[in-house]
């Protein structure tokens, strides 16, 4: 495997500029003859469609919803960053660029960081266009807010939804190119396997998921916005179809797999109520703002939260980290909570969470004014846990959420496989260790509307015209491929459900490769999953039948790619023997308690390559170069 | 807590369908309405039985996937809550519960209780956005918008395409889904330049679709997960008046 | 016209015309109801306030227009509104069953109020009503003793009879709810709405309903207690 990322030369604010120079072009006339299949329609897939079509390529688009405006992105409550400094308060690119490079914990490419920070202006300017309700002041301005891990507001929001009207934006921008007949969508199509010919990505096989019809499309370029897989965990604040099937796919064809135990915890998520639990529920890390984190100094703390009185309140975000107390990154915050449970300090009837009191805020700026903020939130969690957060604090909890690992991309945004791109949190290359909050719609955002419609052409250009007919052997292939993984799945007919499997797999992750990491679990772990992935092909039971829409199958597929997956993430953990960011290994702490990097051994992106179910995935290495940020040891006190 | 369960199974869109009746034993109140069909699901898939389908993801009430009739009405009993967020403290012990699918000629069933919703996708194809290429937007600056209308408008844009609406109209009426759209397009400044074209174009969709015509009934507003006001739909009807009886010849200049 | 046929096309345009017919017999209905009250006059002269008022409305116009002219006109405004209510409640009628063919098992008509669930059926019973209202006072056939042109007369006589009285109850109960639909159902279809005055709609349906309901009802009650002869 073969890793060149093609960052431009010259200073770091000019490589884009450069870049998009020195790029081939296509001839506006000649667009039209070159189909592209977008995977994806969150708001990386369904940005980079419409301004595809816009310019005139011609786009498939698929997903596996009934409506491309269904994908995940649209969860995404807090907000966006920008570089705008609307503010006045001294943000400038450079700063956002610092900021999320410190916030990844050094382990992200500077270059890719620094476009991402360019070009989060012009996302903004482009929702405003589209109608997005930003939030705004009295005086018809933009409003901003601030989040964890930055010292300036930069943070732009649609009360507590600001996914759902960004990826509304790019939904209808995309349906209006539907309706003009410049893309072509294939709703409730799931992709099943990345056709690739002479090492080439030339297009993809799907499964109609209503008819179960199996079917080929080719193309002369693949772009995967396919997001993240945080559902390896089972329980995590990703919706039930997230999965790992069309990255995993792809990294089995070649495409290298970067960072994948890069996973992050979100701190503030509704602890489980019970077995059933089918996923967890996030709570904007926004709450953060105005609620301050406490648990009762007493261990086993059975008095209700409002009967404990101040001095027995332990604030110890505030406490440790006196200057961004709340505010302090989710690594650390997740990590703090998880410290103060395990320690008996836990709060809520299974006490598995901390309180995040909003008691000071209403007193000091009337709950009016905090309804505005969290109104919706309040009334989501009242809903799901029947409390009312006015009256008592919210008891929250870290849960998966977020995965920075992903398909190893150029600056381009293109894998090592020709002609298959990667974009949004599908790919590895913008958030390092760790991602800041507001900063995964900015690089959806940022790559589908402005990168890859661009570094696509660069490919494009460069490729001589070949069409792939639907019957040509390497389309025949993956296809019978396909059928017969359905094929066997359909027959196992064993004893055990899909969901009990994923449980167990979910539970197994989260204990060995979650919050902390250390040897002996990952090790324990690479000796469990072989077994209990060799156990769900022995014992799986996927009723109903292939050929009509059949959720247990659909969900079986998934949990069959998590089950080779989860194996390549343990030895990216394992490997990877420092803690940064969200990589906490309990080897590597500092006396505080923080994570302690190892720059020297591991300033580099981990690249793995398959190389076939149950054999030892290989290492390869990107060397990540730090010219513009100093690397420092992330310190929030 | 015991509950009786009358859930509506129909293979496909062909097939004829029927309610069959499921005890569920062992609920838990903080189970999430899903939830409980989860672990249904898993006691027929242990039984060799097929699992009951039906759509959902997100389960934090935003994606717009999740829907069904519970004891006729969409989404159950709680106001201002979709299924997912339904908790099984809403019900008590020996209750029983009807669920059905959507029902509307505009949403076909295509298995138990999915139907397919993408005629809202055509609305929205319609007119549902406004026409600027990624690239040539002014500043965001540049248009201050007064906060009361960016508030409206957001309002209006917060429906998440359900077909709660749909499902609850005695005349199957989309006019709740399609005035919400027209409505925050039409509030902010950036929305104006296709504001008549838009209402015209998404309202002959709509019917297009076969969904059926509003008689200011209000069960669409009560149902609405995201509280979306019958409010929209008045605007809609004024602008769509408007439009249609101002309308220019073709090639007169969008602007109505 | 074409623009007017193009609106019409759409489903709203076929309740802009429900909507306007709608307000048409809104108005008759109210300018009846005022007319009505002439029932509580006192006579001057001998004669009956009810019978000058009748023949009053013969006169309007006159000499411009013939003896009954703008009465004539009136009717034929008010037949082609009755036309075009009936007409289009039907084609709405119609594309609702096509648009829901098969209701739910289980049933909970959630919010929908007593009033517009029976705007249909409620309809279907004014016309039934007016059809025996008109051959009741216009033109006597339903009448046991009609004599033309004593309006006051026929109309004691006729509600001297608790039977006739009920009838007219019940008529009046429909006319009742189809108004407070129908008022608001007016001003939701036209895009008459404000944000300032939304809240007043439904209260301005509710009373507009109330008085025509009252104000037709007072006199014949009065007749029936005895108090009007």
């Amino acid at each position: 495997m073969e890793l060149h990322s093609n960052i431009p030369s010259g200073p770091i604010a000019d490589k884009w500029d450069k870049h998009r120079f020195d790029m081939k072009l296509v001839n506006p006339a000649n667009k039209r003859k070159y189909d592209v299949i977008i995977v994806g329609t969150g708001l990386a897939g369904a940005s980079a469609a419409a301004t595809m079509s816009e310019l005139g390529y011609n786009v498939k688009v698929f997903t596996y919803h009934d409506s491309p405006r269904r994908a995940h992105s649209i969860a995404a409550q807090g907000g966006i960053n920008a570089a705008k400094n609307y503010q006045g308060d001294g943000d400038s690119v450079f700063r956002l660029f610092y900021d999320t490079v410190k916030g990844g914990d050094f382990r992200s490419r500077e270059a890719n960081v620094y476009r991402l920070a360019q070009l989060s202006v012009n996302i903004i300017d482009q929702a405003v266009a589209q109608g997005v309700p930003f939030a705004r002041e009295y005086g018809g301005l933009l409003a901003n807010r601030s989040f964890g891990g930055a010292q300036v507001s930069r943070t732009f929001y649609a009360r507590g939804q600001t996914g759902q009207q960004l990826l509304l934006g790019a939904y209808q921008a995309l349906e209006r190119q539907i309706h003009d007949g410049s893309v072509e969508i294939s709703t409730r199509h799931e992709m099943m396997d990345v056709i690739v010919v002479d090492g080439v990505a030339r297009g993809i096989v799907t499964r109609d998921m209503v008819s179960g019809t199996i079917q080929s499309f080719t193309a002369d370029a693949v772009v995967l916005a396919t997001g993240g897989y945080s559902n390896v965990f089972f329980l995590s604040t990703n919706a039930k179809y997230c999965n790992v099937t069309a990255t995993w796919r792809a990294a089995r064809r070649g495409a290298g797999f970067a960072n994948p135990c890069y996973t992050q915890i979100h701190p503030t998520c509704i602890p489980p109520s019970g077995d059933y639990q089918s996923k967890l529920t996030l709570m904007s890390e926004s709450l953060r703002n105005d609620g301050r984190i406490w648990v009762p100094k007493h261990k086993d703390d059975a008095r209700g939260a409002r009967d404990i009185p101040e001095d027995e309140r332990d604030y110890y975000l505030e406490r440790f980290y006196p200057s961004f107390g709340n505010l302090s990154p989710r690594d650390i915050a997740s990590r703090r909570a998880k410290e103060m449970v395990d320690s008996g300090h836990g709060v809520g009837e299974m006490k598995n969470g901390v309180y995040l009191d909003f008691n000071d805020a209403i007193g000091r700026l009337g709950q009016d004014a905090v309804s505005e903020r969290y109104g919706n939130l309040f009334a989501m969690y009242e809903k799901i846990t029947g409390e009312n957060p006015y009256e008592t604090p919210m008891r929250i909890y870290p849960a998966p959420h977020y995965t920075m690992g992903g398909l190893w991309v150029d600056y381009d945004l293109m894998t090592n496989v020709p002609g298959l791109f990667a974009i949004g949190e599908a790919n590895f290359s913008d958030h390092g260790a760790n991602r800041l909050g507001a900063s995964a719609l900015m690089q959806g955002l940022a790559d589908g509307y402005f990168v890859v419609p661009l570094t696509i052409g660069n490919y494009l250009a460069r490729i001589t015209k070949n069409p792939i007919p639907t019957d040509h052997a390497a389309v025949k292939d993956t296809e019978a491929e396909v059928k017969s993984r359905l094929d066997k799945l359909m027959s196992v007919n064993g004893s055990r459900t899909v969901d009990s499997f994923h449980i167990e797999l979910g539970r197994l992750m989260w204990n060995a490769c979650g919050m902390e990491r250390s040897k002996e679990g990952l090790e324990d772990a690479l000796r469990r999953i072989p077994q209990l992935r060799e156990e769900f092909w022995r014992d799986v039971r996927v009723p109903g039948s292939a050929s009509n829409l059949n959720q247990s199958l659909e969900k079986a597929g998934r949990v069959a790619d998590f089950m080779e997956f989860a194996e390549v993430m343990c030895h990216d953990a394992l490997t990877r023997d420092e803690s940064c960011g969200a990589h906490y290994r309990v080897e590597h702490v500092t006396e505080d308690g923080e994570a302690r990097r190892d720059d020297e051994n591991f300033a580099h992106a981990s690249v793995w390559e398959f190389n076939g179910v149950g054999e030892a995935p290989s290492l390869h290495k990107e060397d990540l170069v730090f010219d513009n940020v100093q690397l420092s040891t992330r310190s929030y006190k | 807590m015991r509950l009786t369960l009358h859930v509506w199974r129909q293979q496909g869109p062909n097939d004829q369908g029927r309610l069959e009746r499921y005890e569920a034993n062992d609920v838990s109140e903080h189970m999430s309405f899903l939830e409980m069909l989860d672990v249904i699901n898993e006691r027929l898939t242990e039984d060799g039985e097929e699992p009951i389908a039906f759509e959902h993801d997100c389960r934090e009430g935003i994606c717009g996937s999740c829907g069904m009739m519970i004891n006729g009405v969409p989404h159950g009993p709680k106001t201002m809550t979709t299924a997912c967020q339904l908790h099984m403290r809403s019900f008590k012990d020996g209750d029983e519960i009807w669920i059905e699918p959507w029902r509307a000629t505009a949403f076909p069933v295509i298995k138990d209780l999915v139907v397919d919703r993408s005629g809202f996708d055509r609305i929205i194809q319609s007119g549902g956005y406004v026409s600027v290429r990624t690239g040539s937007a002014p500043d965001g600056n540049a248009i201050p918008i007064p906060k009361e209308d960016a508030d409206a408008a957001f309002d209006a844009a917060t429906c998440i395409g359900c077909g709660a609406c749909v499902a609850a109209c005695p005349n199957a009426s989309a006019m709740l889904f399609t005035s919400a759209k027209v409505a925050h397009l039409g509030l902010v400044p950036q929305g104006q330049t296709e504001r008549w074209d838009r209402v015209r174009g998404m309202v002959e969709t709509h019917d297009d679709e076969g969904f059926g015509n509003c008689t200011n009934h209000g069960a669409c507003q009560e149902a609405c997960p995201k509280g979306i006001s019958l409010d929209y739909i008045a605007q809609l009807n004024r602008d769509l008046i408007k439009a249609t009886l101002k309308a220019k010849p073709v090639g007169a200049g969008k602007d109505a | 016209m074409r623009r007017v046929a193009t609106l019409y096309r759409t489903t709203v345009g076929k309740k802009v015309l429900m909507a306007v017919s709608g307000v048409v017999l809104f108005s008759f209905v109210f300018a009846h109801m005022l007319g009505n009250l002439k029932m509580l006059f006192p006579a001057s002269d001998g004669h009956f306030a009810m019978d000058v008022y009748a023949e009053y409305l013969r006169e309007i116009g006159y000499p411009l227009l013939p003896h009954g002219g703008v009465l004539w006109i009136a009717r034929l405004v008010l037949l082609a509104a009755v036309g075009t209510h009936i007409w289009s409640a039907l084609q709405l009628a119609q594309l609702s069953r096509a648009a829901r063919p098969s209701g739910y098992q289980k049933e909970d008509s959630l919010s929908l109020s007593y009033a517009s669930r029976t705007m249909r059926w409620g309809g279907v019973i004014l016309l039934l009503f007016v059809i025996y209202h008109l051959l009741h006072f216009t033109t006597g056939q339903a009448h046991s003793s009609f004599v033309a042109g004593a309006v006051h007369q026929n109309y004691v006589n006729a509600f001297q009879d608790p039977g006739i009285f009920l009838v007219y109850l019940i008529a009046q109960t429909a006319l009742c709810f189809h108004l407070y639909h129908g008022a608001w159902s007016f001003f939701q279809t036209l895009g008459l709405s404000h944000p300032k005055y939304n809240h007043l709609r439904r209260p301005f349906a509710a009373g507009f309903a109330f008085v025509v309901f009252v104000g037709f009802l007072m006199p014949p009650t009065l007749v029936l207690a005895g108090v009007i002869s």
